[in-house]
């Protein structure tokens, strides 16, 4: 009876190295140690033993089926192994080195330079607002102290329509009904205003590669008790180092417009040659980049503050202007162009 | 305007001071300096004085001569020299051997045969004019030899300030006015004109003058005779050339010195031909010939002076062509005037003709300096043509007078203003340099404005702080930040949406983002034939193309696709910009801010973008606001619009705007072969919509259970119908619902609609889900939306 245990041991570790996959291994396991296989067989087979021979003999069986199932456990190790050895090897190298699928959509340079003035001035408090591309002659000179025949009148040709509305020239068209929107939390709770209006401004003047008729300006104000000059450079200081990621070294000059007093141009020493002089900033060191000033006293009026009482400042920066700095562009007509070959490249910018 | 160094050092007293540095503060402090400052006769070395002793002609050059001069020297200099105005006796420049004249060095040369040792030089070769015509003509008593330098103010420092920088200041159009600001700059006093005594001559008789017009402020005249002089002197001359004026004889000469000293426009008449001074208008339009020989049209807005009834001149612009000085003119009368600003400015620009002299009134000159000036003109005059006889009594009408202009403030408002400490003396001192009377007494200011200040510029308090600062310097002030409370900010709606639609539609649908121009596109929409719908126009354009406000930027983008054709088979592109829809009750512009959105392709049929652009709106209506869109059909209103698949989009049950196909006419002359459709959206619109709060749906813990119908659905039925079969009959547990399958033949559109059940509670049972479904299938028949084969998918 033994030697049919062993001539089975044998078959098995023979029948088992000949496998080659899972469902042979399986099969194979069916025909010795399922129900009908021949392991069970042996078992069976042993009702002509006495008992002490069934003792040993069943003892003798149960070894050999744990040994066979070990063998198909191991078996099944062994090829699950090799599978995937076999998938590991058969996995091509791919070349990651490929150029990569950029395709996406883009923003509007402005869009992008807009954006991150406006975060800035958020970040300090500051309120963006919105306001029409159409004005009366009220909002954008008569309410901000240019009054008819006033000469600051014609250093801006204004696009007038037929109804004596016009195309606003100036972001400052949007002074009067920020005062007058904020000035009622000014007075009773002493809320400071503070607030930037990203627009576009229209002026009537030919166009080439640095003049458009269409561009964006960025109006900046803000209204308080004692607010100061010191303020003035201050927020200016910071705003343009923000912008520009440097520390901006900035300087005023006395500036005539109408709506200030005093008014300020505002210089920024020259990115590209560092202050030393260059023909970007005509040898002067000195980049002239924005109008400000404190809001004169009449326009405080006009909406509805008392100039004894509150003072501010009021900025316009050329927002145009700042996005062909940045990005270098060239001709200002590339930006109203809509040509997506210029303006595809401007996916995003996290400055 | 360019301004002297020199000239300016007549009136203050610069020694031991940096005039770049001083320069370069004016620009900081006053006005705009250009970046170009010029070195006169930096470049120029060597010439002296030189008396010609003979000329002899060249022997064989008609043009040629041979000359011996004398530049001081023990010998006389052998001189070859071309100019045709050489004569013996003749005093003139002389560019020794070994002078500069700018790049070149003198040396001894070979001309035509002989050798020439040194040059007789030309004004225009010395740099202090423009003649070329001869050489230099010295009339003045100087020793021969003496370094032209030593006489004439050749070496100055000249740099120009931006006119428009000066358009708040009159008092600063000439040079006196200039030197007060070097004055206040500096600190060192600014020295007196020197003028004539004008009440010696107030024994003689007046002159027949009289302002007939309001818009003369001020009417002052004088008569000389006997002017003899006819050139200037050289200093003269050369500060003009300086300063950009051409010298024309020394009586005009003398007028433009005087307007480029003082800022004061002056006008010397031929006196016979102003006997009667009247200073007015004319009720009907004539032409008029002014003294550049130009006839122009004068109407009857604008000041004239006349002789009785005859113009002479167009007030404080040009003086006329017969009342000019000529040869046989032995008096003349001076006129000093002022007139009002904006008529002078709005006359300019009605005859189109800008002279320096109407661009000082249209700043509002001071009407005090009107006598000054013929008191400083008498005394130039004199001092340079000994002979001249004063035959009038000053005349002088002074019909407007500002007020003077006096303002009281305290310390605290200054301090207020600048945030920082600037002292009681320094206010003081700086307020008094630059001619303010200013006195302080407990830390209130009493301040008089000067007359030169007072027509316009400086009317307040805070006019106050900007003298105060600009003098001061910005450069010097300390930087602080402020100490406003802090309040929460709330972003404006329509910006936010703005921002975040912008982002979806880069971000998640890679479309781009363009900026247009607010006008229609006449000459390409008419390509494209798109024609430019009536709406309201710019009075005042100077293109026929951009006359037209747009009412949608629809037709924009389509010519703004049509240019990008070959920049990709597909692209996508947006706005959000402007467009007037019409005029109000009050006849004012009704805007709007659209989102406009355009979709090309040469690669998808028109049914596929036509629902991405759909997918593209869905996903922004449920993003901002969680709330579905909702289409009805609309008729075709405009020639881009296809008629079949327009529709007015809805968004909780306002229409917000758009979407819709290109006509195919418009869309074939975009590009034969692509699919275009567009989209816009009333920004203000869709911002008012209120947004929806998310509800949050716990995940369920029991299996859910989905069930699929296959319907037949007839045309003129939409999905919108069927939902209708369902919306109200779920409850509870019917979750979702959406399409997983569409099936078409020539006959039928068929669709597999999946339903999905699940409860929080508990485990569907079938039946009751059978329930639910059969309701649903028969509401469904009820519109005939029929199964298509038994239920199988």
């Amino acid at each position: 009876m033994d030697n049919k245990i062993d001539i089975l041991r044998e078959e098995i570790k023979q029948r088992l190295s000949e496998v080659t996959d899972l469902s042979q291994l399986d099969s194979l396991r069916v025909a010795y140690l399922g129900k009908k296989g021949s392991v069970t067989a042996l078992l069976k087979s042993m009702k002509e033993l006495s008992n002490e021979e069934k003792k040993q003999f069943g003892a003798e069986v149960n070894k050999l089926k744990a040994e066979a199932a070990k063998r198909v456990e191991e078996k099944v190790a062994e090829l699950n192994a090799l599978a995937i050895e076999a998938e590991i090897n058969s996995m091509p190298r791919f070349d990651i080195t490929t150029p990569a699928d950029l395709t996406r959509g883009s923003y509007h340079p402005i869009t992008l330079v807009s954006r991150q003035c406006e975060s800035i001035f958020r970040s300090m408090g500051f309120t963006v607002e919105d306001y029409p591309e159409v004005v009366t002659d009220y909002e954008c000179f008569e309410s901000v102290n240019i009054p008819k025949h006033h000469p600051a009148r014609d250093m801006q040709d204004t696009y007038y329509l037929e109804n004596g509305q016009l195309l606003k020239s100036q972001t400052s068209a949007a002074q009067n009904a920020i005062l007058k929107k904020y000035g009622a939390a000014l007075k009773e709770n002493g809320v400071p205003i503070k607030a930037i209006f990203p627009g576009r401004c229209f002026r009537n003047e030919a166009t080439d590669a640095s003049h458009e008729n269409t561009f964006f300006q960025m109006e900046g104000m803000m209204v308080d008790k004692d607010i100061s000059i010191s303020n003035l450079i201050y927020f200016m200081k910071t705003m343009l180092s923000e912008v520009f990621q440097r520390d901006v070294k900035v300087r005023l000059r006395p500036g005539f417009f109408p709506f200030v007093e005093p008014g300020f141009e505002l210089d920024i020493n020259c990115e590209i040659c560092g202050g030393k002089g260059c023909s970007s900033c005509k040898h002067s060191g000195w980049l002239e980049l924005c109008p400000c000033g404190m809001i004169h006293p009449n326009v405080l009026r006009e909406g509805g503050i008392d100039p004894d009482e509150y003072t501010g400042f009021a900025f316009g920066l050329g927002l145009t202007r700042l996005a062909m700095m940045k990005y270098k562009v060239k001709d200002i007509r590339d930006l109203n162009s809509g040509n997506l070959k210029s303006l595809d490249q401007f996916t995003d910018d996290d400055e | 305007m360019f301004l002297s160094m020199n000239w300016i050092s007549d009136f203050v007293d610069f020694s031991g001071l940096d005039k770049l540095e001083l320069i370069r503060r004016f620009s900081l402090s006053t006005a705009e300096v250009e970046n170009e400052i010029f070195f006169k006769g930096a470049d120029l070395s060597g010439v002296v004085v030189a008396e010609i002793k003979s000329v002899e002609n060249h022997p064989d050059s008609k043009k040629l001569h041979l000359l011996k001069v004398d530049a001081g020297g023990d010998e006389l200099i052998d001189v070859v020299c071309g100019a045709p105005n050489v004569r013996v006796g003749m005093k003139t420049a002389f560019a020794k051997v070994g002078a500069k004249l700018g790049e070149i060095t003198i040396a001894p040369r070979e001309l035509a045969g002989f050798t020439s040792f040194g040059m007789c030089c030309g004004e225009a070769e010395i740099g202090i004019s423009d003649d070329n015509s001869g050489i230099m003509e010295i009339t003045d008593d100087v020793p021969n030899g003496t370094d032209l330098k030593e006489i004439y103010q050749i070496d100055d420092i000249v740099f120009e300030v931006d006119n428009k920088s000066l358009t708040n200041r009159p008092d600063l159009w000439g040079h006196y006015g200039i030197a007060r600001e070097f004055a206040a700059l500096t600190g060192r006093p600014l020295k007196p004109l020197d003028t004539a005594d004008l009440d010696a001559y107030s024994e003689l008789q007046k002159l027949d003058m009289k302002i007939e017009d309001p818009l003369c402020q001020r009417y002052s005249c004088l008569a000389v005779e006997n002017i003899t002089r006819s050139v200037s002197p050289v200093n003269m001359r050369i500060r003009l050339y300086y300063c950009g004026m051409r010298a024309i004889n020394f009586l005009a000469d003398l007028t433009n010195y005087l307007m480029l000293e003082m800022g004061q426009p002056m006008h010397a008449f031929d006196s016979r031909k102003v006997g009667a001074i009247r200073i007015k208008r004319f009720d009907e339009p004539f032409k008029f010939k002014t003294l550049d020989g130009v006839e122009r049209n004068i109407d009857e807005n604008t000041l004239m002076i006349c002789n009785g009834d005859t113009p002479v001149a167009i007030a404080g612009i040009m003086g006329g062509l017969d009342s000019e000085i000529v040869e046989d003119t032995t008096t003349l009368t001076l006129e000093s005037a002022t007139f009002d600003a904006a008529s002078i400015r709005k006359s300019t620009v009605r005859l189109a003709h800008r002279t320096d002299a109407s661009m000082r009134y249209e700043k509002s000159l001071d009407p005090e300096m009107t006598v000054p000036a013929i008191a400083r003109f008498l005394f130039l005059l004199s001092k340079y043509d000994g002979g001249v006889r004063v035959v009038s009594s000053l005349t002088d009408e002074y019909a407007f007078k500002y007020d003077v202009v006096e303002l009281r403030f305290d310390k605290a408002f200054v301090d207020r203003y600048t945030g920082i400490e600037i002292d009681n003396d320094t206010i003081i001192n700086t307020l008094t340099g630059l001619g303010f009377k200013a006195s302080v007494s407990d830390d209130t200011f009493d301040v008089v404005v000067p007359s030169w200040r007072a027509t316009k510029d400086v009317t307040m308090k805070a006019d106050i702080i900007e003298e105060i600062t600009r003098i001061y310097g910005y450069d010097n002030f300390a930087v602080n930040t402020t100490r406003s409370p802090l309040y929460p900010v709330r972003a404006e709606v329509v910006k936010s949406n703005e921002d975040k639609i912008k982002d979806i539609l880069v971000k998640r649908f890679g479309l781009h983002e363009v900026h247009s121009y607010v006008w229609a596109y006449y000459d390409e929409q008419k390509a494209l034939g798109i024609p430019v719908e009536d709406n309201i126009k710019l009075a005042n354009a100077t293109n026929p193309n951009i006359e037209t406000i747009r009412r949608s930027m629809i037709p924009t983008q389509l010519c703004q696709v049509k240019t990008n054709t070959g920049y990709a088979p597909d692209f996508g592109i947006f706005e959000v910009g402007r467009v007037v829809t019409g005029m109000d009750e009050n006849n004012l512009c009704v805007e709007k801010k659209n989102l406009a959105i355009t979709l090309f392709s040469k690669t998808k049929s028109v049914r596929e973008i036509y629902f991405e652009l759909r997918d593209m709106l869905a996903v922004i209506a449920d993003d901002l606001k969680h709330k579905p869109l909702d289409f009805a059909p609309a008729a075709a209103e405009h020639a881009y619009e296809h008629p079949v698949n327009l529709n007015t989009v809805i968004l909780d049950g306002n229409e917000i705007g758009k979407i819709g196909i290109v006509h195919p006419t418009v869309g074939k002359k975009i590009d034969k072969k692509a699919a275009i459709v567009f989209a816009e959206i009333d920004m203000q619109a869709f911002a008012q919509v209120q947004n929806a709060s998310i509800v949050y749906e716990e995940p369920s813990k029991y299996p859910p259970m989905d069930y699929d119908i296959s319907v037949i659905v007839p045309s003129g039925v939409f999905y919108k119908d069927l939902r209708e079969c369902w919306k109200n009959e779920g409850r509870g547990i019917l979750r979702k619902t959406g399409i997983v399958d569409t099936y078409d033949t020539e006959h039928f559109h068929s669709i597999t609609i999946r339903f999905e059940f699940s409860s929080n509670e508990r485990t569907l049972s079938s039946a009751e889900v059978q329930e639910i479904m059969d309701k649903v299938i028969s509401n469904l028949k009820s519109i005939k939306v029929e199964m298509r084969g038994n239920g199988e998918r």
